[in-house]
């Protein structure tokens, strides 16, 4: 294992250390008291172990799990910036049906491994578009009635 | 034998229909490797919203069962297990299949999971109402503990690290304590206004399940699986059976062996196959011949990881306690129709348990005669790229978790726990426990109260949850779990390299 995956396991297990200090922290100053016994009770277990994790890390003795590298995030960049902006904005701004669309179209050009410079490649990556956004509105809007922010087909 | 009195009502038309759905559907999707069976029963949830509650368990549990045998499907033809649940079967059925022999070894997957599967459902059926009888005893702390057992046994079973196991679990409990306490009416951990009424299981599920798994495949990226599906020849299924029942040997292990597994929380169907794949090649006159293509190697792979399906639902039916992840959706499949499992559901709602059991017990030959149709066609699907399967997986996750209340909340929520578990398990940390521990958090902590309120009331409260030699077995079982884990884990490091771990998840991931 190179240094890579430990620092990064010094940092994963850092922000989970201070996720754990800071739940204990509320847990053990908010009011009514009687309101977060049990959250007490967790989290004192909670930052125990995420102590006891975070020092590992820092002496380089977690042994469990690889990190990601650089080549997955390479890969994985694109891909999560898409779902972020379709979830967290375009999802409510657009509309659920016309956003799924466009992230749909975006992720499949950009993970399909078919040549760009084809038209053929393009024409499929419409059509599987096309038919996955007839079936979803099928299913949700037709079968199952769900009513979207900017409402059907929107 | 009151599971005779409600069988006919899995032949009602919509029954069986969604069960034939559920059946078809979960091959289908079993067989395309990185959707495991897991994330296929989350992704269904939104859809039994508008079905009865039986209905709803019948497509759940149909998929459930399907899944893991349609995992053996790409296992056998393409070299690549449809879940963790079918990696013994890659040995033998894959190599199998490169002699000519994939229609046998299909055939004897799903008879051999057929027979491992009707096994388990029968030992569901008989075990769940004792056991149901038995729990009607449990009390507050019996139940806090239980709960607790729940968290700790997955925690530390489940997990490559006891230590990352059971912080998993607390992670999980701390989230099931976000929103409005229940008791005082007052606020706690609620930092932004999606997560105002607590965090809702089912987009949980969704996210935690479904979202790493599509950020595994956009790590492929643009890469198509090379994996080449083998054609098969035609091979009389009359061989088959009788093939699989003159090895009785493989059959009986791998039944038993995954039987046994199923009833121990958090050990799932991985471990069940390679432990009954490994006993039948101690057991067997033809030891030598495992690894070569031999038949018994597949019937005790796939009769053990079948086998688990029913019993890993007993502590969920009886107890209220989800034994595995796979428990742990359909609990939020039940909730959502506002049964809540344990000792009263066989009185108060027998309909929808005994016709939900039934349809497990039909489902298996359901299973195994559509397995044997559709094989080509599911391995098929198996060789759609990774990009595309993400998109589709990331669509259906969006809809199905806005679809629970309407509410981008969800989405949001579905997301950034789906984004926080991928990376989370790229150190070592697992979903089972964190969704457990959401899921059994509201049960522990509702009983502690309960508890705490009659221990202050009686004999104090290290007296009442301290006593008894039920609080004590129950208190016992935790400690031995994570004592056995912590030496497995220790005597595992002495004799495993550091690049033999790695090299190991690398596999398996």
């Amino acid at each position: 294992m190179t240094d890579l995956p430990r620092s990064q396991h010094i940092i994963a297990s850092g922000l989970i250390a201070a996720v754990g200090l800071t739940v204990a922290a509320i847990s053990f100053t908010q009011e009514p008291a009687d309101a977060f016994v049990f959250p007490r009770l967790i989290s004192s277990v909670f930052a125990v172990l995420a102590i006891w994790t975070f020092g590992k890390a820092v002496l380089g003795r977690s042994k469990v799990g690889n990190g990601l590298s650089a080549q997955a995030m390479r890969n994985l960049l694109p891909g999560l910036m898409v779902m972020g902006i379709y979830v967290y904005w375009a999802a409510k701004a657009l509309g659920f049906y016309t956003s799924t669309t466009i992230a749909f179209f975006v992720l499949l050009s950009l993970y399909d491994p078919a040549p760009h410079g084809r038209l053929g490649t393009w024409l499929k990556r419409a059509a599987i578009t096309a038919g996955f956004m007839a079936v979803i509105y099928g299913l949700f809007a037709l079968l199952l009635n769900v009513f979207t922010p900017k409402e059907i087909l929107f | 034998m009151d599971f005779l009195f409600y069988m006919g009502d899995v032949f009602m038309p919509m029954n069986f229909a969604l069960l034939l759905l559920g059946t078809v559907g979960g091959l289908i999707l079993g067989a395309t490797p990185g959707l495991s069976p897991t994330m296929a029963v989350a992704l269904l949830i939104p859809f039994t919203f508008q079905l009865e509650p039986q209905q709803g368990l019948i497509l759940l549990g149909a998929a459930y069962t399907s899944t893991v045998a349609g995992g053996a499907v790409s296992a056998i033809l393409l070299k690549i297990p449809g879940a963790p649940a079918n990696i013994a079967t890659t040995l033998d059925g894959h190599t199998m299949a490169t002699k000519g022999e994939g229609a046998k070894a299909l055939q004897l997957s799903f008879l051999a999971s057929a027979v491992g599967g009707l096994f388990g459902v029968f030992l569901l059926i008989f075990l769940t109402p004792v056991l149901a009888q038995w729990a009607l005893a449990f009390g507050p702390s019996h139940l806090f503990w239980l709960a607790i057992l729940g968290v700790t046994v997955i925690g530390t079973l489940d997990s490559s690290s006891v230590v990352k196991g059971l912080l998993s679990g607390c992670i999980g409990l701390w989230l099931a304590t976000i929103g409005f306490d229940d008791i005082m009416g007052a606020q706690r951990f609620i930092f932004h206004p999606a997560v105002s009424g607590g965090i809702n299981v089912i987009p949980a599920l969704i996210g935690l399940f479904a979202i790493p798994q599509i950020i595994t495949m956009l790590t492929k990226g643009r890469s198509r699986s090379d994996a080449e599906v083998i054609k098969v020849r035609r091979h009389p299924i009359r061989l088959a059976f009788v093939e699989v029942f003159r090895r009785k040997t493989a059959l009986a292990i791998g039944t038993i062996t995954g039987s046994v597994i199923g009833l121990i929380p958090g050990v799932g169907g991985q471990i069940a196959g390679l432990v009954a794949y490994d006993q039948s090649k101690k057991f067997s006159k033809e030891g030598e011949k495992f690894g070569t293509g031999h038949s018994e190697g597949v019937i005790a792979a796939e009769s053990a990881n079948n086998a688990m399906v029913g019993p890993s639902l007993v502590p969920l039916l009886t107890l209220s306690i989800p034994g595995s992840p796979t428990a742990a959706v359909l609990l939020g499949g039940l909730l959502i129709h506002g049964i809540f499992p344990g000792p009263d559901l066989f009185m108060n709602y027998p309909e929808v348990a005994w016709t939900f059991i039934d349809s497990m017990l039909i489902g298996q030959i359901l299973m195994c005669v559509f397995g044997l149709y559709i094989a080509g066609f599911a391995a098929s699907v198996a060789r759609v790229p990774h990009g595309v399967m993400a998109a589709v997986v990331l669509g259906l996750a969006v809809f199905g978790s806005y679809s629970v209340q309407n509410s981008m909340g969800d989405v949001y929520v579905m997301a950034t726990l789906g984004v926080a578990m991928y990376f989370l398990e790229r150190f070592g940390f697992s979903a089972a426990p964190l969704v457990l521990g959401l899921i059994l958090g509201p049960i522990a902590e509702a009983n502690f109260i309960q508890g705490a309120m009659i221990a202050n009331a009686t004999v104090g409260l290290g007296s009442y949850f301290f006593t008894g030699w039920l609080n004590w077995l129950l208190i016992l079982i935790v400690v031995a779990s994570v004592s056995y884990s912590v030496w497995m884990e220790i005597a595992h490091r002495r004799y495993t390299t550091k690049e033999d771990a790695v090299a190991k998840e690398e596999a398996l991931s």
